[in-house]
């Protein structure tokens, strides 16, 4: 019988194994379907390895060194391998479902494609899901860290897959740069770790920890500069600004890697090494107030967003904020289960607006109107995915989002507590915004904004359920975030604290209220969204302009580092090479001067060597 | 071992300058003939630095594959080859880089035949250099690899756009910048400036040494003064350095690179450059342990000033040959950073990265070429949307690119990875933060200039239609590079193992001193 | 005759003949000094072989002799070939070498 390092290594390399088929075999690629049914098989493959893998740690962890990869003088440096135990089974799991049925999804979705696009979209699909299962299964930090990168890469090269438009190459960039600057604090954080403790390994690291081992006593700045990394892929604040413009992707892009899996690494590699950040309690506490903010600050972008996925794309950085602040207060399981719920009924909802986006070839909420009587499937499945985010008992989100709020109750974080349940209020409010515009109401008569690719002729008028391959995966996911939350309304997993009774009554009251806003405000328009707008003027504006950051990033890229680059090539240039320029320009000057002595007159030469002669002759008999 | 039984090295050393020889007197304006040669001159020693990389006793390390003729015995010159592992590594980096870059150039009509035939006697200097282990011998060969580039500049270079501008414009113009007269004459200059120092460093060594003998396994055994050490290891760090483009001494290096034609590029950025990192590795560390204790601080200095200075300067350049060659000065930064760690892994990263530089610059300096044969612009700024047209050289591109900007699974990654450890056990940490602010600088610029030159809408520009992808023998150069980054980004050991057995040695001499 | 005397006569045919050299105009006068300036030396080897008793000298002198004559032989050459190209034989006239 395989063991558990058997089984996720099988889930591992069966995506790695059909990324090197589409990016080895030309042919193949190019042939488009052929290609991305191949990816599928393989996902499906990793699935099932996946939840055998899972299945089989309840006895058996694993920890599997495959290959030392950078040898030293006295043994390894680092080496490859899983790390297969009850927690990054489970998260494998998340991965390779998300992954499999993202990549069935974009069949029906990119359907229009020229086959050679879509072969390059599924191997690209194959290389997320081989680097992201390593960056769950890697047993040290190189391993994951490697990972991470790679992961970056995806996500820039599937944001970029449409390059040929402005934003999206604009966007792939942005977000390389901005989790490129996490990840400098990463990469810093992890040498210095390994200077002080001698290893990556987070076996070693976490017997030291228990060991109270001397090495592990005031890693604070250590601690913070890999929180650094964690901040910048899960797009925490103010590295949050990457996300929403990464929604210029393909949505099955947007569901999976800035949704799902991808974004959430952050928060995993903090749960996944919460043994050390325990070390720093400083570092902990900044987390969690960093990621209450962050959630409550992306709940209030998410409300004046006109774009489905955008509005889509600042909730999940606001749920990215609940997990931190979880994570923060001292109870990462709770941040990790929330993970995991988040990770389905997000990706519901992603691949819901995709549905609709399909349909409707706008992004615009305002340009879509009464999509529920035209797509009921999507409307269903949309509905299911916002009750979830909006924690409505027996959906998946309630539970681990009572979760959080309990731990940060119970973790002493009083404020960041508060910040939480406004953003929880205002996470209702802002997804029943979406639900009532996009599905209620009449269909808006102009669409507006640029079609997402290059569908033609589609309006909210005409629009209809997406094609059976797309609208079965809405189901299973609707189906499984359904069940998550009934199974924990069953079976209340225990906590590793005690949640106070009021949370409970708490955490659905503000969701009801929430709705309850969005009602009266949207189809009731009791009170009018103008209204409410023109009370809270300088928020909206602010909410509006993305508080300024973007053009704060921008203007610190342009002027700062392009600015200080101008000046260092102008130095180089004019300076450095001026000088250099100058002392041959003067040699030649000197040469040019000097040269007239040279008449071509044999006489004029040899006047000049009688002279030396008589000069030498003078000279050696010159009296001392 | 049947590879023991036959002088490996020379038939490597000189195959490049037989086939130059041959180039000149048999192929006279037969194209293809020339063409084949030079494919057949650089294959040899390809196969054979593969088969010494595979050949070479990992265990028993130290100089392999010896050979010892005497040359002028009465001076104790000796033509004496052998390699360790570090130099195994250069070989085959020198190797690959010249067997794409016959490809590369597959395209150069005017005078060919003289062109590859100048190509592989450099050639023969550059393998020269890595495998003598005879100063004098070395600096025959250090000699042969620098001349030949004043002619290939020269006659084979293009010049850009001269732009007398600035506070010293004046002289600008007067001495005909951007010109490729000027570039091969700057970069003549520069080198021979450098040579000068390291001809009188190892003249020094040779008179106070113990023995009278040129032969670096000897000097190695001498104990120098380390007052002479001190100087002479300066001789060195500024001779060779030069040619490993240390600031302030980097600037021949923008201009030969953007001038030289595209095989030329390759082979200086992606070798050349190695030779003189090479020089104060071996000749400067390896022989002066007193000076090397006493000027690392300078050498890592310089090299952060290298990285942030480099990168900065490339992204402010608007043509695409400019940011790539200054690129290399950002990296070359890291590989002196790395000596200048004096750590087992930063030493390790700091050969890395000569081997990951040497193949990734190459890459890009062949993919330029291409761009701008094909498209006649080296302006990144008026170039769009290639990547629909040639979606092979964009691909190559960009695998360049994250290779640069250090992307795990490519070899720059390992080699940036190595140093930066190195950089914090090194006795000035701080040293790791300009590395990793490096990093990400070539971030900016790489993806900035992917980005607008293979992203986006197509150029509206009509010179910019139906632009064709790479094709036949330039796919040889793309994807033969393209395996060599990825192979060793996925499998450091592959070349660490080697690298390590030749680094600790000489690191172990240095910490005995510390 | 003393030594000094043969010395200086060479002293005097040389300065006669570095005069003529850097006087002239014609190429051809210039040669002559040339050739003036080369007797001198004759002379000085002469007297010293002479007075040392040592045919080193003289043999020397039977050197130069044939030489020079060659020289001449060669120098003329050149100036009726020069002339020939430029028409001139004066020495100012040929300065391509001017800097």
């Amino acid at each position: 019988m395989a063991a558990t390092g058997d089984y996720a290594l099988w889930a591992w390399l069966a995506p790695g194994l059909s990324f090197l088929l589409l990016s080895l075999v030309v042919p193949l690629r190019r042939s488009g379907r052929p290609a991305a049914w191949l990816s599928i098989v393989f996902s499906a493959g990793a699935l099932v390895g996946a939840i055998l893998a899972w299945r089989a740690t309840v006895p058996d962890m694993a920890r599997r060194i495959l290959w030392e990869w950078i040898p030293v003088e006295d043994g390894v440096l680092t080496s490859v391998g899983v790390l297969a135990d009850a927690d990054s089974t489970l998260m494998l799991i998340l991965v390779a479902l998300v992954s499999f049925l993202v990549q069935l999804y974009s069949l029906g979705y990119l359907a229009d494609e020229p086959p050679a696009s879509l072969g390059r979209y599924y191997a690209y699909q194959s290389l997320f899901a081989f680097s992201m299962m390593g960056l769950v299964l890697a047993p040290n930090f190189v391993q994951l860290f490697i990972c991470w990168e790679l992961v970056g890469l995806c996500s820039y090269l599937l944001i970029g897959y449409w390059y040929q438009r402005p934003e999206a190459a604009r966007a792939a960039v942005k977000a390389f740069w901005v989790t490129k600057a996490g990840d400098v604090g990463f990469l810093i954080g992890i040498v210095m770790l390994w200077s002080r403790t001698g290893t990556f390994d987070f076996s070693d690291l976490f017997a030291m920890a228990q060991g109270g081992s001397d090495a592990l006593t005031g890693i604070a700045l250590v601690m913070f500069f890999i929180y650094l990394g964690a901040a910048g892929k899960s797009a925490q604040f103010p590295f949050h600004i990457w996300l929403p413009d990464a929604m210029e992707g393909p949505t099955p892009v947007s569901a999976l890697i800035h949704a799902a899996t991808m974004v959430t690494a952050g928060v995993y590699l903090l749960f996944r090494t919460s043994f050390l950040f325990e070390q720093a309690p400083e570092v902990l506490h900044a987390v969690g107030w960093i990621g209450a903010f962050t959630a409550l600050f992306a709940a209030t972008l998410a409300c004046v967003q006109a774009d489905i996925k955008r509005v889509l794309a600042y909730s999940t950085v606001s749920q990215l904020g609940y997990m931190m602040a979880a994570i923060g207060a001292g109870f990462a399981s709770a941040g990790f289960l929330h993970l995991l719920t988040h990770g389905v009924f997000k990706a519901l909802l992603f691949l819901a607006a995709g549905a609709v986006i399909h349909a409707v070839a706008s992004n615009d909420i305002f340009a879509m109107g009464g999509l529920a009587r035209r797509m009921p499937q999507t409307f269903v499945v949309f509905l299911i995915g916002t009750l979830s985010l909006a924690g409505i008992p027996f959906f998946a989100g309630f539970f681990s989002k009572e979760e959080i709020l309990g731990a940060t109750w119970a973790g002493g974080l009083t404020l960041p507590f508060a910040m939480l349940v406004l953003a929880a209020f205002l996470t209702a409010f802002y997804m029943f915004r979406v639900v009532f515009i996009a599905f209620f109401g009449s269909p808006a008569a102009v669409a507006t904004g640029a079609p997402a690719h290059g569908a033609h002729g589609r309006d909210a008028g005409h629009a209809h359920d997406a094609p059976p391959i797309m609208t079965v995966v809405l189901w299973v996911l609707a189906l499984l975030a359904v069940t998550i939350g009934i199974g924990f309304a069953r079976s209340h997993p225990e906590s590793e604290f005690v949640v106070p009774g009021f949370i409970t009554p708490l955490a659905i009251g503000v969701a009801v209220g929430g709705i309850a806003l969005a009602t009266v405000v949207y189809p009731l328009r009791w009170i009018s969204p103008d209204w409410l707008a023109r009370r809270l003027a300088a928020l909206n504006e602010a909410a509006h302009e993305r508080f300024w950051l973007d053009d704060l990033f921008a203007l610190a890229y342009r002027s700062g580092i392009l600015g200080l680059s101008r000046i260092v090539g102008w130095f180089d240039r004019y300076i450095v090479d001026g000088i250099l320029n100058v002392l041959s320009a003067w040699t030649l000057t000197a040469g040019d001067r000097l040269r007239r002595v040279q008449s071509g007159q044999v006489q004029d030469y040899i006047y000049g060597i009688a002279l030396g002669v008589l000069l030498v002759m003078v000279l050696l008999r010159w009296p001392r | 071992m049947t590879l023991a039984s036959f002088p490996v090295l020379s038939v490597i050393t000189w195959s490049p300058f037989v086939g130059a020889l041959l180039i000149m007197f048999l192929a006279r304006r037969s194209a293809p003939l020339v063409r084949g040669l030079a494919v057949v001159s650089t294959a040899v020693p390809l196969v054979l630095s593969i088969a010494i990389f595979a050949a070479y006793d990992r265990e028993a390390a130290g100089f392999q594959f010896f050979e010892d003729v005497p040359l002028v015995p009465a001076l104790g010159i000796n033509y004496q080859l052998g390699v360790d592992g570090m130099s195994l590594l250069l070989v085959l980096l020198t190797s690959i880089i010249i067997f794409a870059g016959a490809f590369a150039s597959w395209t150069v009509k005017v005078r060919s035949q003289e062109f590859y035939a100048l190509l592989l006697v450099l050639v023969t200097g550059v393998y020269g250099v890595f495998v003598s282990l005879d100063l004098f011998v070395l600096f025959l060969f250090y000699e042969i690899a620098v001349l030949p580039m004043y002619l290939l500049i020269g006659i084979w270079g293009s010049s850009g756009e001269v732009r007398p501008r600035g506070v010293f414009g004046w002289a600008f113009g007067r001495t005909g910048v951007g010109t490729k007269e000027y570039a091969a004459m700057k970069l003549t200059l520069y080198l021979l400036f450098g040579s000068a120092f390291i001809l009188v460093g190892i003249l020094a060594l040779y008179v106070a040494g113990d023995s009278t003998s040129f032969s670096f396994l000897e000097m190695e055994l001498s104990q120098f003064d380390p007052r002479l050490q001190s100087w002479v290891f300066l001789a060195f760090y500024v001779g060779f350095g030069i040619l490993a483009g240390i600031w302030p001494l980097h600037t021949w290096s923008p201009d030969g690179h953007a001038s030289a034609p595209t095989a030329v590029s390759m082979l200086h950025a992606g070798v050349l450059m190695k030779l003189g990192a090479y020089g104060v590795v071996r000749l400067g560390m390896g022989l002066l342990p007193d000076g090397t204790l006493q000027w690392s601080w300078l050498v890592g200095t310089i090299a952060c000033i290298n990285i942030v200075y480099g990168a900065l300067s490339a992204m402010a350049q608007t043509d695409l040959k400019y940011v790539i060659a200054y690129s290399s000065v950002s990296h070359m930064g890291v590989v002196m950073l790395g000596a200048a760690t004096l750590t087992e892994v930063g030493l390790n990263g700091s050969v890395y990265q000569m081997f990951a530089h040497g193949v990734m610059t190459g890459l890009f300096f062949a993919l330029v070429g291409l761009v701008y044969e094909k498209a006649h612009s080296r302006e990144i700024f008026k170039m769009s949307g290639f990547a629909r047209s040639m979606p092979g050289i964009a691909t190559a591109f960009t695998i360049a690119g994250l290779s640069s900007l250090g992307l795990p699974a490519t070899a720059g990654f390992v080699a940036e990875f190595l140093t930066f450890l190195g950089a914090w056990q090194s006795s000035h940490p701080w040293w790791l933060f300009p590395g990793v602010i490096g990093a990400f600088l070539t971030a900016i610029y790489v993806l900035r200039v992917t980005k607008q030159i293979f992203w986006g809408p197509p150029s509206p520009d009509p010179h910019f239609l139906h632009l064709p992808d790479a094709r036949g023998p330039e796919w040889a150069a793309l994807w033969i590079l393209v395996a060599v980054i990825v192979l060793f980004g996925v499998w450091p050991s592959l070349a660490l193992a080697p690298v390590d057995s030749a680094t600790m040695p000489l690191l172990n001499r240095l910490w005995v001193l510390q | 005759m003393t030594l000094q005397a043969y010395l200086t006569l060479a002293a005097m045919l040389f300065c006669i003949g570095l005069f003529g050299v850097m006087t002239r105009r014609n190429t051809i006068g210039i040669l002559l000094g040339i050739e003036l300036m080369l007797n001198a030396v004759n002379i000085n080897l002469v007297a010293f072989a002479r007075f040392r008793g040592d045919v080193a000298g003289m043999v020397f002198t039977v050197f130069t002799i044939c030489i020079t004559v060659a020289e001449v032989a060669l120098g003329l050459a050149l100036v009726i070939l020069i002339y020939r190209i430029r028409r001139t034989a004066v020495a100012d006239h040929l300065d391509l070498l001017r800097g």
